[in-house]
């Protein structure tokens, strides 16, 4: 007996689940003073509860040589969850890297004010982690850039010849 | 608002699976479960436990359509578990004996090979004080067990029966009321049953 593969099938990419999936994908960078301090100053009265403990756990991450390779078990991280319903009935979900529960809360509350109030949290709460994780993508590339090192080959004699 | 599952998964979860196994090795024992929780109506507290402790993404869930929506959201978002397509289909089922009766038939039996592929069913009484008297034998019964369900069919210890001829093949039964939970298993033959 197998499970019903329809609960296993991934969402279709729609836009709705590429904009969902692009704001949790950011709160699951987000440092904790990035969410607790937007939400005091603009949500204080959020009242969001948890429908499930939050809970750490293990995932497996599995990998694939050069993206297309045949994919392997990497190894397991540390990942926190939380799930948490707003009095008005959004649902957010969280998990991120590591053990920070607050932070997790933190961010399932983003995320289900986000389906609430989308245009709000996006220049509230993702627009500065957007712009914080892109200075850093674009400082490692600098620092990667200034080490790289060209080859020349010139000719050897034995090709000459 | 939706409702809230186990305060502990963890421990509570344990606590659950220890007094089901108990109730499965000695059939026709009632234990208590569930008293904590506080599921959607009309789900029993101990139906509940049961299944929030068994149920997982793996195991294909079953619920009789007499059950509200309710139910069946608050089972898939706590437990994880896949709604089945069909009561044969299904490692565990919900089925509540006053709405939708109770037809062994309908389940899977598993197969010689695999016995263990069969459905279990949660059967939700009114009462396990009260109605019909089961008489019981078998594995993990000193000489002979007793207990009461309230509005069992008529003719199920004939369908008990033959569950209990297609031994190692069959269903077990987890029969609760409120937050009260007896167990079933194929290996018991009911030797008599009086209202």
């Amino acid at each position: 007996m197998s499970a019903d593969d329809a609960a296993f099938r991934p969402q279709p990419e729609t836009p709705e689940v590429a904009a969902r999936r692009r704001a949790m994908a950011l709160l699951a960078r987000a440092r904790r003073e990035e969410l607790a301090e937007p939400i005091a100053k603009r949500w204080p009265d959020h009242r969001a509860r948890d429908l499930k403990p939050i809970e750490s756990g293990l995932v497996m991450l599995r990998g694939r040589i050069g993206g297309d390779g045949a994919p392997f078990n990497l190894g397991e991280a540390t990942v926190t969850r939380a799930v948490v319903e707003l009095p008005t009935g959004e649902r957010g979900f969280a998990h991120i890297l590591g053990r920070d529960a607050p932070t997790a809360r933190l961010a399932a509350i983003a995320d289900a004010l986000w389906r609430r109030e989308a245009g709000d949290v996006e220049t509230v709460i993702l627009a500065p982690i957007a712009e914080r994780l892109a200075a850093e993508a674009a400082k490692t590339r600098a620092e990667t850039a200034a080490t790289r090192v060209d080859f020349f080959t010139l000719v050897r004699g034995e090709d000459a010849a | 608002m939706s409702a809230i599952a186990f305060a502990d998964p963890t421990f509570e979860s344990q606590a659950a699976f220890r007094r089901i196994m108990r109730a499965m090795s000695a059939p026709g024992t009632i234990v208590d479960c569930g008293e904590a929780l506080a599921p959607p109506p009309p789900l029993a507290r101990a139906a509940a436990a049961a299944l929030l402790t068994l149920a997982d993404f793996e195991t294909p869930l079953w619920i009789a359509p007499s059950f509200p929506v309710e139910v069946g959201d608050y089972l898939a978002f706590h437990s994880g578990a896949p709604r089945a397509a069909a009561p044969d289909k299904a490692a565990f089922a919900l089925v509540d004996l006053a709405a939708d009766g109770l037809d062994l038939a309908r389940f899977t039996w598993g197969t010689a090979e695999y016995p263990d592929r069969s459905t279990t069913i949660v059967v939700q009484a009114s009462s396990l004080a009260a109605g019909r008297r089961l008489r019981l034998s078998g594995p993990g019964i000193k000489d002979e067990a007793e207990f009461a369900v309230s509005l069992l069919p008529a003719d199920f210890q004939v369908h008990w029966s033959a569950n209990r001829a297609a031994f190692p093949r069959g269903v077990d039964l987890i029969l609760v009321a409120d937050a009260r939970l007896v167990a079933l298993p194929r290996s018991t033959a009911i030797i008599e049953g009086a209202d």
